[in-house]
């Protein structure tokens, strides 16, 4: 009884630990530390970094998920809110900058929320009109060229540091510990795994469903606006093509990697998180290690597959018979 | 070949007598892809400025990256009785039958930015395109020179996996590099051509290459890696373009802006002027009926901080890239 680990998340920080200490493996100075102009600076830190945007888009995505919906626009809407920041970077104060690109990702939101929770039009067709949609929205703004700034103001979100840790890593921190204290702190949470779970149940019971989904998929925009803003902050410019390109499927793996179900009906915020890390960790590691780069998605894909697989009960029910640390108690 | 040049040149005599163009009443009509990149519109930019110095009616058409509407373009092009037609080709086939209709209309095609398969074939008049693997070549040689026999550990931004300049330009540098035993490439991954993954790329570089000190050159297949990779370096307290050297190919406007602040060394030009010298080649043919050769390379032209990197900025600035 002495060290009794969490019932559920441990495959989770397992996994996490067991990809750090391959990185260390592989690069022997992973968890080499020092400060650089006030900042932290080393390779864990870039994990945490670079791992911000798709953290910042799973914490939306993960509140989707568990309303059993999807969002396939936030790569789009990092695009067009990116685009938007660094368009006015210039020109305007920081809080108008702000205001601006993320009122345009509320905004794609409540378009997305209205299309699935008011027309009733499938998640996965609803979301992908805006992902298609969005990224031509975004090079409308910034006409098809890559949109640079000078502003220090909107840099330091990107580049900058807050005690030492770059700022993406406490906006996500920040964002992070928001949403913890709307839907925990609040019976908000409950409603929306209800809502997943069953709709109708859920909208007889007097939950109003239809509100908390159009709420939901206006959070998820948020997110995406503010992954987007971190994004165009971190390379001073905004390229509409390529910005958040693919990371809504990365936004999704993380939230499953998190132990959230598809099916919706319960969901851990921190453990999405957890599975960004988990991603991005992986990404670094394999920039690290000097494979060629025509290994990296099979490495990745395999890495994957054997989270995924440590996670299945079955699976994690035969290690367990094995006395291997997956064990977990059964009900 | 001889034959061949014969058909030619009795198809020459042809046009020239059905048509007898001059260059200030010519009407020529362009395919352009669409606007995927920066550099296709800088082009579409240099191209009507190349045909108004020349009084040429230039007709552009978009395509929007679709082959069937390059097909149309053409096909109205040829209608319209046009006196050459550019195609820069989406795809590289698939050109065989309209190319047919047009060569029957006696009006002469030629390639611009990418060839056609099967190259070569009597189906154009010419192509101008850039040769990659020489881009990369250049810019090996470049640095092969500028660390002037000391040992260099390069660092390689790719370009994307599978995409054949990404590959002629890595072939090229290591071609260009191929004599000089002390320039090593120590460390090559991709960075899918853009800003934020060549800075996410090189930050995972400096780490592996003990904080950078032992980088003392980075190549990068596009300036767009090379921006993200300089912004990389600074952050971690490196002075890119004078500690660590830097090479990449393309000469878009931002990699000049990092020239003159001296945080960048070198780029090799990707000319987005390939209409200037097809202008030219049909201009000839038509006037003096000279056949230009199947393949008209631009010139890889290498810019560094002695080229005046800010009034070449501000040249390029308004193209469109």
């Amino acid at each position: 009884m002495a060290l009794r680990l969490p019932r559920i998340g441990t495959s989770q920080i397992v996994a996490l630990a067991v990809i750090l200490l391959a990185n260390w493996v592989v690069s022997p100075q992973f968890f080499d530390i020092r400060l650089q102009d006030g900042r932290l600076f080393g390779s864990l830190i870039d994990v945490l970094n670079r791992g911000a945007p798709v953290a910042l888009l799973s914490i939306g995505m993960v509140l989707v998920i568990a309303m059993r919906g999807i969002d396939l626009s936030v790569g789009a809407v990092m695009a067009i809110c990116g685009a938007i920041a660094a368009s006015l970077a210039d020109s305007h104060a920081l809080p108008v900058v702000l205001a601006a690109a993320l009122g345009a990702g509320l905004a794609c939101g409540l378009w997305n929320g209205l299309l699935v929770a008011v027309l009733g039009i499938q998640p996965i067709v609803a979301t992908l009109i805006l992902m298609v949609a969005g990224r031509g929205i975004a090079q409308l703004i910034t006409e098809g060229r890559i949109v640079t700034f000078t502003s220090p103001d909107l840099a330091f979100l990107g580049g900058g540091s807050v005690l030492g840790l770059p700022t993406p890593v406490v906006l996500t921190l920040g964002m992070m510990a928001l949403t913890l204290a709307i839907v925990r702190g609040s019976a908000l949470g409950l409603m929306i795994e209800a809502t997943g779970g069953n709709p109708r149940a859920s909208a007889l019971a007097g939950i109003g469903t239809r509100l908390i989904t159009v709420a939901v998929y206006m959070w998820s925009g948020l997110c995406a606006a503010l992954a987007g803003i971190v994004a165009s902050a971190d390379i001073l410019g905004a390229d509409a093509n390529n910005a958040g390109l693919w990371l809504e499927l990365d936004a999704i793996l993380a939230v499953v990697i998190g132990g959230t179900s598809l099916f919706g009906g319960r969901f851990s915020i921190i453990l999405a998180v957890v599975g960004a890390l988990i991603i991005q960790a992986m990404n670094t590691g394999i920039l690290l290690s000097g494979l060629p780069p025509e290994t990296n998605l099979v490495v990745k894909a395999v890495v994957v597959l054997a989270v995924l697989l440590a996670q299945s009960p079955r699976i994690g029910g035969h290690l367990a018979g094995l006395g291997v640390l997956f064990s977990r108690k059964k009900p | 070949m001889n034959f061949r040049a014969l058909l030619l040149a009795s198809a020459v005599s042809g046009t020239l007598f059905s048509v007898g163009a001059h260059a200030a009443d010519m009407t020529i009509g362009f395919s352009q892809i669409g606007s995927e990149s920066g550099w296709r519109a800088a082009e579409t930019t240099v191209s009507k400025a190349e045909a108004k110095k020349r009084d040429i009616t230039f007709k552009i058409a978009d395509a929007q990256q679709k082959q069937e509407n390059q097909i149309k373009a053409i096909r109205s092009f040829v209608a319209q009785g046009v006196d050459a037609i550019f195609l820069a080709p989406v795809v590289a086939t698939g050109w065989d039958s309209v190319l047919k209709e047009a060569k029957e209309a006696k009006i002469p095609v030629v390639l611009l930015d990418r060839d056609i398969d099967p190259a070569g074939k009597d189906l154009y008049l010419t192509a101008v395109t850039s040769d990659s693997v020489h881009e990369g070549k250049v810019a090996g040689e470049w640095l092969v020179k500028t660390v002037a026999g000391k040992p260099c550990n390069v660092v390689e931004l790719q370009g994307t996996v599978g995409a054949s300049v990404a590959t002629n330009r890595k072939k090229g540098f290591e071609d260009g590099i191929a004599g000089a035993s002390n320039v090593k490439i120590v460390r090559s991954q991709t960075g899918d051509f853009t800003r934020a993954k060549g800075k996410e790329v090189m930050e995972s570089f400096i780490k592996a290459e003990g904080g950078g000190k032992d980088i003392c050159a980075v190549y990068a297949h596009n300036d767009d890696m090379m921006v993200g990779a300089i912004q990389a370096m600074k952050e971690a307290g490196l002075k890119p373009g004078t500690e660590v050297l830097t090479v990449s190919i393309d000469a878009v406007p931002d990699i000049f802006k990092a020239m003159a602040a001296g945080e960048a060394n070198a780029t090799v030009e990707l000319t987005p002027n390939m209409a200037g010298p097809a202008f030219d080649a049909v201009i000839a043919f038509k006037e003096k009926g000279t056949v230009p050769p199947k393949w008209i390379q631009t010139e890889s032209k290498l810019y560094t901080q002695a080229d005046n990197p800010m009034s070449v900025y501000e040249a390029k600035k308004d193209l469109g890239y």
